[in-house]
């Protein structure tokens, strides 16, 4: 079969939708973005009518997802990391309910952040839900994973996890194909009762879930992605997870292992397999895309023997993503090392693009703001967190998506005045409005400005569901229709933006300042496109 | 064969564009391919890049190990010295001389290319400037492409190809003015490496 160029991300969309996936759920977030999109955009999942819009954030996604498996189809939901923090206590609780459909849920982890808050590994969510965990090691086993996922999802009836890393969801490679499945009937659970959770049944399925673990574990000890290379100098025995045994491979060309090498692509870990690779070797080196996940388990608490070595004892450096380098001089290798960085090079860090409407809001905050003095303004996250850097320094804080209102809210609460939350528009659907109500309950002196450039910009520009209702929004919650004001931020309007922003500053209650005009890379692709078309039909 | 390249630029500036098409080419010649390319935040005029592998064998790591990059293509002459702690001992630097200054700390232009001059294997050219002269201004990427062509070990009349499948959906015109972009880089390499 012919090889197609995919992303790791886009192997995962491509291999669910041959799999029989009949919907994705999932809200943007780096490096997981492109799963989605690459349905959306995909032959196959147009003619099937797939489902593939965003939802509005990732917990409302894990619940779509799961409300698809109920129906009895195949369903994936995918987020980033900090993602998952969102949809817990819905992920959480899906492994108790079990599924009748099949259900990937795919997690793209950021070590090293490069675009993210922090580097939290999901494989402690997996096991913290106590379902079966992927982790592929290259866009080949990225797609059989979601191919076959599915299938594992339904012959042990629970949820399994997905988890790729930054460097495998935005690396391009061939990938070979399987052939297309059908999808799956409408069907509803056997058990009517599956999905109550009252605590007489939610005990039972727990029950269930804890019987079904030993199960698991002979589903990894059986998985081709947990493979053994047996080799004879036991001085080392090498774990390799996920990503981390390609840049094992690397510093071992063809696959030849001086050392015994377990491959680990799928969990539960396999009892066996890691019995015999510790107790054959002197010493075992643990190689992770995370924090210390596996190494820890085998460490254990008490363990002083140093015979396991990694991320803790600093064999690899405890944070950051891994590379084929830090693998080399973990194994003692000696290491390339190339030029230095001439000292004349200097940081070049991401930037405002030139004519985005978030540098005239805050433009005009920043003038507002010298009469009121500085560190009253909570953020959020997204381009305009960009706001924190030279030169408008116009932010203090930028937390979890919507953080900014509640923030403000409570440094409100605790005497701050005035306080001032800037949240965008796709973050204000994502968890902004229930923030803004607790605002209203109390009537608390915030002003929220929302930076309304009708798209998630940050990600690459998706749609966001509240363009053109951001006003019935804020009002529906409660905000008084007086106070709800709409800007436009161009350096025109400099003057009555600064005149607006003072007022409703002054005023002792919520107010909500929509700041709107569209990102200025969406509104030229929209040009661009639209030049291209009639470019077409005059042909 | 294998050829490991470090694509350099500043987001926006459509490195990946170099990418896509010595992808194609690669394809074109049944060799393997792993690409990491950067998304998300730096691609909001920050620093980027991608790290191209070809090779006639299975490739293992999607990151290219320190010190052995066959080649760093640049787009821009500051971004081109980011990465030369991956440059292998006889590897080429090929950049672009255009800076993109949005940063309020550039470097001085003339010790900026002094530095780049100092490399004992380097191509720079201004890239724009041979584009607006082949009339084909928005063709830089592929002249610089062209500069490094003779590096890498592909076929040229692939890369050709490659050019033809990438732009082929924007039309013959667009297809022609960046396969003359491409030749112009390559002229240009031939004529000056030494
Ligand atoms: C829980 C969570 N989900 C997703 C993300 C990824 N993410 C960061 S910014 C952003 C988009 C923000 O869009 P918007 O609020 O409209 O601001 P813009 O980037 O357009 O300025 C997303 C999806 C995240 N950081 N955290």
């Amino acid at each position: 079969m012919e090889k197609i160029l995919l992303l790791g991300a886009e192997a995962i969309a491509q291999g669910a939708i041959d799999g029989g996936m009949s919907g994705i759920y999932a809200y943007p977030g780096t490096p997981s973005t492109e799963i989605t999109e690459y349905v959306q955009n995909n032959k196959t999942a147009i003619e099937r009518n797939l489902h593939r819009l965003w939802s509005a954030n990732e917990k409302t996604a894990m619940e779509a997802g799961l409300g698809m498996s109920y129906a009895g189809k195949r369903a994936m939901v995918c987020m980033k990391h900090v993602g998952l923090n969102v949809a817990a206590d819905a992920f959480i609780n899906s492994a108790i309910t079990g599924v009748n459909g099949g259900l990937i849920v795919t997690v793209a982890d950021d070590p090293s952040m490069h675009s993210s808050q922090n580097e939290q590994d999901s494989r402690f969510f997996g096991k913290f839900a106590m379902i079966p965990i992927f982790e592929p090691a290259n866009q080949q086993e990225a797609y059989e994973m979601a191919y076959e996922g599915f299938e594992l999802s339904e012959k042990l009836k629970v949820p399994v996890l997905l988890r790729i890393t930054t460097r495998l969801s935005h690396s391009r490679s061939g990938i070979e194909r399987r052939p297309l499945k059908p999808e799956n009937k409408l069907s509803y659970p056997e058990d009517p009762i599956q999905f109550v959770l009252l605590p007489a049944n939610a005990r039972k399925r727990y029950k269930g879930l804890l019987g079904l673990q030993s199960l698991m574990e002979q589903e990894s000890e059986r998985s081709s992605f947990n493979t053994y290379y047996p080799a004879r100098n036991k001085s080392i025995g090498i774990i390799a997870c996920g990503i981390s045994f390609n840049y094992l491979m690397e510093n071992f060309p063809d696959r030849i292992f001086p050392y015994p090498v377990l491959q680990i692509g799928q969990y539960p870990l396999p009892f066996t397999k890691i019995e015999k690779i510790v107790n054959e070797c002197e010493q075992i080196i643990v190689l992770e895309d995370g924090y210390p996940f596996v190494e820890e388990m085998l460490k254990g608490f008490l363990d002083r023997t140093n015979k396991i070595k990694g991320r803790l004892d600093g064999t690899i450096p405890r944070d950051g993503e891994l590379n084929p380098d830090l693998v080399a001089k973990a194994l003692g290798k000696k290491v390339k090392t190339g030029m230095k960085i001439p000292s004349i090079v200097t940081n070049r860090p991401p930037e405002l693009c030139a004519g985005c409407s978030h540098r005239d809001i805050y433009n005009a905050l920043n003038e507002t703001m010298k009469e009121f003095g500085k560190q009253k303004v909570f953020s959020d996250i997204g381009c305009y967190t960009l706001g924190a850097l030279p030169p408008w320094n116009s932010i203090n804080s930028c937390v979890d998506m919507g953080a900014s209102i509640t923030m403000a809210k409570g440094a409100a609460d605790a005497g701050v005045r005035p306080s001032i939350a800037v949240i965008g528009d796709s973050t204000f659907t994502h968890s902004g409005m229930t923030a803004l109500l607790d605002c209203v309950y109390e009537n608390s002196p915030v002003t929220v400005i929302i930076s309304d450039n009708a798209v998630a910009g940050m990600t690459g520009g998706q749609e966001s569901p509240a363009t053109g209702k951001l006003e019935e929004i804020c009002i529906g919650l409660g905000v008084k229709p007086e106070h709800v004001r709409v800007l436009t931020p161009l350096p025109k309007y400099h003057d009555e933006m600064v005149k607006v922003l003072c007022e409703e500053i002054m005023y002792d209650g919520v107010s909500v300042i929509i700041s709107r005009r569209e990102c200025i890379q969406t509104a030229s692709r929209t040009k661009r496109e639209q030049k291209a078309k009639t470019e077409e039909i005059a042909k | 064969m294998k050829s490991d390249i470090i694509l350099s630029g500043v987001g926006g500036q459509g490195i990946l564009s170099i990418a896509a098409v010595v992808g194609m080419a690669a394809l074109e010649n049944d060799l393997y391919l792993k690409q990491a390319e950067v998304h998300g935040m730096s691609q909001r005029g920050g620093a980027v890049q991608s790290h191209l592998r070809i090779s006639e064998k299975e490739i293992a790591s999607d990151l290219i190990p320190e010190g052995s990059a066959d080649i760093i293509i640049s787009v821009e002459p500051m971004e081109s010295l980011r990465y030369l702690p991956w440059l292998s001992e006889n590897g080429w630097l090929v950049t672009n001389s255009t800076p993109f200054v949005n940063i309020p700390n550039y470097p001085d232009m003339e010790k900026l290319l002094a530095e780049i001059e100092s490399l004992p294997r380097r191509i720079i050219l201004n890239a724009d400037e041979i584009a607006r002269q082949i009339k084909s201004p928005r063709s830089s990427n592929m002249v610089i492409l062209g500069a490094a062509s003779p590096f890498i070990d592909i076929p040229y009349k692939s890369l050709e190809n490659g050019i033809r499948k990438i732009f082929g959906r924007k039309g013959d015109k667009v297809v022609q003015l960046n396969i003359d972009a491409l030749k112009a880089g390559r002229d240009f390499s031939e004529t000056n490496k030494k």
